[in-house]
């Protein structure tokens, strides 16, 4: 089967950010998301709220231009204050009309 | 005193947040499901702001009145309050003395409703309507700290910046209306308030026939739900140590002084002792639920070790167990028992 390239963009943030940060790549233009709840540590080793509790993990296939304006929005807004990560693979699609 | 302070000890919900922070203390490897507790606090919440609408309707604005425009008062004052006494006495940061008044100014449900139980043990039942008191407190509380964080972090941050050469781009600021926003739609709002609303207008006759779900099974639930309190809790307790005299200070100073207020203001406005003491618990309480996204949201430069250890780890347990049977006392005396 014909397959394209693409980008995969994998975000792993603190459970406030959901809503924001879903809100957030819409407004970039992705075709779509999918959100996970998992657990997890990071490097400043502090858990932010007993009682929201876990992480979020947000992947979404992108262009490589919508994912490197999404790392610079996290990197400019997000990154310092909070606790959170990304980071991209390329990976490849059927229907690669789909994302572009 | 002392037998307040038994009794009070003596109840399923000190017991079972002793249990919840023992269990944690012995590193069991007990916890309660994600989702249990979100039903718990949504049933909780619920129910109480339900009662609470069903006893509003069938009070005079009268009777009401007073006590809704101290509750008021309360609620502007109580984070302000906080805040200078964190800021000028205790010497911390903007950021992070925001973010603790944002707890302190707001309300813990919990402690609410611990005060009402006990108060009803006690033969002084509280009047109908605090549920409604509970959410006008709740209100001003959290936005006002939050205001007064925002606005002089971002007035700290200019004077940086002035000092500094930094070539990256200032991040952008929520604007308050977005804050407002989420504050006033928090689950907690949205149930209490709601809630309250639906019983006012459903009135005993409408609610009779949820009341064994809502009223009977209540105990029960908040009984569950305090253990999982105290497991969280028992996790805080190391960060305790790293938190320091100074919060531990804050944490049982305040709400004294501010439960001492609220008691003498309640009898001012004519309510009854139990009715006093469930609103001066309320001025002592500190949110842990609502407060923290909030706070996380808005002020991120705050240390969340200090809000959450300080709220949820100190004052919670202190008022629990020592702090409601004193604003009793206190209640006792200024309704000139």
């Amino acid at each position: 089967m014909e397959t394209h390239p693409v980008i995969l963009l994998t975000i792993v943030a603190e459970h406030v950010l959901r809503e924001r940060l879903i809100a957030e790549i819409q407004k970039a233009g992705v075709r779509g998301y999918t959100v996970y709840e998992v657990e997890g540590e990071g490097s400043r080793h502090r858990r932010v709220s007993e009682v929201l509790g876990s992480n979020i993990k947000i992947e979404t296939l992108v262009s490589a231009e919508i994912a490197d304006l999404l790392l610079s929005i996290l990197t400019r807004d997000y990154f310092r204050s909070y606790a959170a990560i990304a980071y991209t693979t390329s990976v490849y699609v059927v229907r690669g009309e789909k994302y572009a | 005193m002392t037998d307040l302070l038994w009794t009070n000890l003596c109840s399923p919900l000190c017991l079972a947040f002793a249990l919840g922070m023992v269990a944690r203390l012995l590193k069991s490897e007990l916890s309660l499901p994600r989702d249990l507790y979100a039903s718990l606090s949504i049933y909780l919440l619920f129910a109480i702001g339900l009662k609470g609408g069903v006893e509003l309707s069938h009070t005079t604005f009268k009777e009401f009145f007073a006590p809704a425009m101290v509750t008021i008062a309360l609620g502007c004052f109580t984070p302000i309050s906080a805040y200078l006494v964190l800021r000028r006495i205790f010497r911390f940061g903007v950021a992070d003395a925001a973010g603790i008044a944002a707890h302190y100014g707001s309300v813990s449900a919990v402690t609410f409703i611990a005060a009402q139980q006990f108060v009803n043990a006690m033969g002084y039942p509280a009047e109908g309507f605090m549920p409604t008191l509970l959410t006008l407190l709740e209100i001003p509380g959290i936005q006002i700290a939050l205001t007064i964080g925002a606005i002089l972090t971002a007035r700290e941050a200019n004077a940086t910046e002035q000092l500094t050469s930094n070539d990256h781009e200032e991040s952008r600021s929520r604007p308050m209306s977005e804050v407002l926003h989420e504050v006033l739609t928090a689950r907690s709002m949205i149930l209490l308030v709601g809630g309250v609303v639906l019983g006012f207008l459903m009135k005993d006759s409408g609610y009779k026939p949820v009341k064994p779900f809502f009223e009977d099974m209540f105990k029960g639930a908040l009984t569950l739900f305090l253990l999982d309190m105290g497991l969280a809790a028992g996790s805080r307790l190391k960060d305790l140590f790293k938190a320091g005299p100074a919060l531990v200070a804050f944490g049982t100073l305040m709400p004294l002084i501010h439960g001492a207020l609220g008691a003498c203001l309640g009898a001012w406005a004519g309510l009854s002792i139990g009715g006093t003491t469930v609103l001066a618990t309320m001025a002592a309480s500190a949110s842990y639920i609502a407060a923290p996204p909030a706070v996380r949201m808005t002020l991120p430069q705050a240390n969340p070790t200090y809000y959450l250890t300080a709220a949820l780890a100190i004052t919670f347990p202190f008022n629990l167990i020592v702090g409601i049977p004193i604003y009793m006392s206190i209640a006792r005396w200024a309704c000139g028992a």
